[in-house]
């Protein structure tokens, strides 16, 4: 793997990186600490810049219109985009759009066209709706949402808990038992309206976020045509499977931009910072803070990168995904909290970002497969079989 | 925690007694108790929910009490509030500004 930026990497990185200080940043700063939109004019105005910029839908493939960006420089990029307050969960506030779920790429062509082109031109939303009550680090034995085939339609029967964006969506992905003597192999996905009757969004979760909560739904004899099948009957936890791992790469960048930008700011702190008449960056324990969240960064972002570079490549990186998650989560939340200590009580004051991310970076921990279970994947990978 | 706010209401001339310089959210009400206004006191808000709701008390002037909740997740919670009134009551109160909500349906 070249650890050099290309010129072209380089160019798009110093773009990305002047917008979040041009545009983001500005606007930020009138925002309450907590908030995760943008006004409705300011992202118009902004969607408009990016799209100007040629990078609008990053992460839709080409073919489906979106910017024709590798997944390494995509990557790269991601930790620009969350360099700021409300960066690791609204990089940006959503104004490179997205890819919305990529598994309906793999949809039929109806499918493709009730579901995946209204959402990539902005007309649609969805949500993923995998975790249950009972769980949510082992779907394939947690899943208890039945479906059950009447005629053409299948019936849904169940609960999902954590499940975010679902109260705002037209559709969503469901994970739903089929078959219940088959484990993971007797799971299927559904794409499941929101105005279908017997959906429900029972309650808000609210979490160390504020801005942002997840929601539980319930299920009650939901009728579901079986054209809203995506894949097969029976192979929907391949699809939530696929969709755990890719997404563990972006999640890592999120949280490197995050700590790049913590360490930027006590880097400019401590020389101007005073104790007992001299700087703060001229006390080693600063310095060595300072030169611990500095390795921390490196660490992470040379694993998260090659996670990326490998998926790039097409090889197989699920091992390199999980440590990518599992090192910058962990790294990152180090960053975070050192920072907050060479500031002092301004550190945990709302008038600087680290006190929300902070409680935002607790939350990568457990967020996207917690980093007990990316142990496991790392172990099960290096010690294959013989775990079997 | 209940997804409706439905502790007792509080006159307003009160408000100085009970409230102070935290987060949270909070509804106003007309003589009939009927809400009239939705706020919270984010991290922004100079005085927290005393000046927050002294500031919408002003501009609601048919307000004669008051009720809240401190907390740290004031957004959301907010968010919720108001979705949980437009399930109950079809609408947003009278002197909320229609914001992009999502929909709920409690039990």
């Amino acid at each position: 793997m070249d650890l050099n930026l290309t010129e072209e990497q380089t160019m798009i990185v110093g773009m990305v990186r002047r917008f979040v200080r041009e545009e983001i940043l500005p606007l930020e700063a009138d925002l309450d600490p907590d908030a995760d939109e943008l006004a409705p004019a300011d992202r118009d105005r902004l969607v408009e810049k990016t799209r100007e910029m040629g990078l609008y839908g990053l992460g839709i493939p080409p073919e489906y219109g979106g910017p024709d960006v590798d997944l390494v420089t995509r990557t790269l990029l991601a930790v620009e985009m969350s360099q700021h307050r409300a960066g690791l969960y609204a990089p940006c506030y959503g104004t490179f759009g997205g890819a919305g779920l990529a598994q309906l790429f793999e949809a039929t062509e109806e499918q493709k066209e009730r579901y995946l082109y209204p959402t990539l031109r902005g007309e649609k939303r969805g949500f993923f709706g995998l975790s249950e009550p009972s769980g949510g680090s082992d779907p394939a034995r947690a899943i208890q949402t039945r479906a059950v085939q009447d005629g053409d339609d299948w019936i849904i029967n169940g609960a999902k808990l954590w499940i975010s964006g679902a109260d705002r969506a037209d559709y969503g992905l469901v994970f739903a038992r089929t078959d219940a003597d088959k484990g993971r192999n007797g799971v299927t996905c559904f794409i499941v309206d929101t105005d279908t009757p017997g959906f429900h969004v029972r309650r808000i979760v609210h979490t160390l976020r504020s801005a942002h909560y997840a929601t539980e739904l319930q299920f009650e004899d939901m009728r579901v045509p079986k054209e809203n099948i995506l894949g097969e009957v029976n192979r929907g936890f391949a699809i939530a499977n696929d969709r755990l791992t890719r997404q563990r790469i972006p999640y890592a960048a999120g949280c490197i931009g995050v700590a790049i930008k913590a360490q930027e700011m006590a880097l400019d702190y401590v020389p101007q910072r005073q104790t007992f008449g001299a700087p703060l960056s001229s006390r080693q324990a600063i310095q060595w803070m300072l030169v611990d969240n500095e390795i921390d960064i490196k660490q992470s972002l040379w694993i998260t990168l090659e996670a990326a570079n490998k998926a790039h490549q097409g090889e197989p990186f699920r091992k390199e995904a999980a440590m990518a998650k599992l090192v910058a989560t962990e790294a990152a939340g180090r960053v975070v909290d050192r920072a907050m200590q060479m500031f002092g009580g301004l550190g945990v004051a709302k008038d600087l970002p680290f006190e929300r991310w902070y409680r935002e970076m607790r939350i990568r921990r457990i967020g996207e497969g917690p980093n007990e279970v990316q142990r496991h994947v790392i172990a099960r990978e290096l010690l294959g079989a013989s775990l079997r | 925690m209940a997804a409706r706010l439905d502790k007792p209401w509080i006159e307003v001339s009160q408000i100085a007694v009970v409230l102070r310089g935290h987060m949270g959210v909070f509804q106003l009400a007309d003589a009939d108790n009927t809400v009239i206004y939705m706020g919270y006191a984010g991290g922004n808000s100079l005085q927290g929910l005393r000046g927050e709701v002294t500031q919408a008390c002003a501009d609601h002037p048919d307000a004669c009490y008051f009720r809240h909740e401190i907390t740290t997740s004031y957004l959301s919670r907010f968010r919720e509030l108001m979705m949980v009134y437009m399930h109950d009551h079809g609408r947003l109160p009278a002197g909320n500004p229609k914001i992009s909500l999502g929909r709920m349906s409690p039990g």
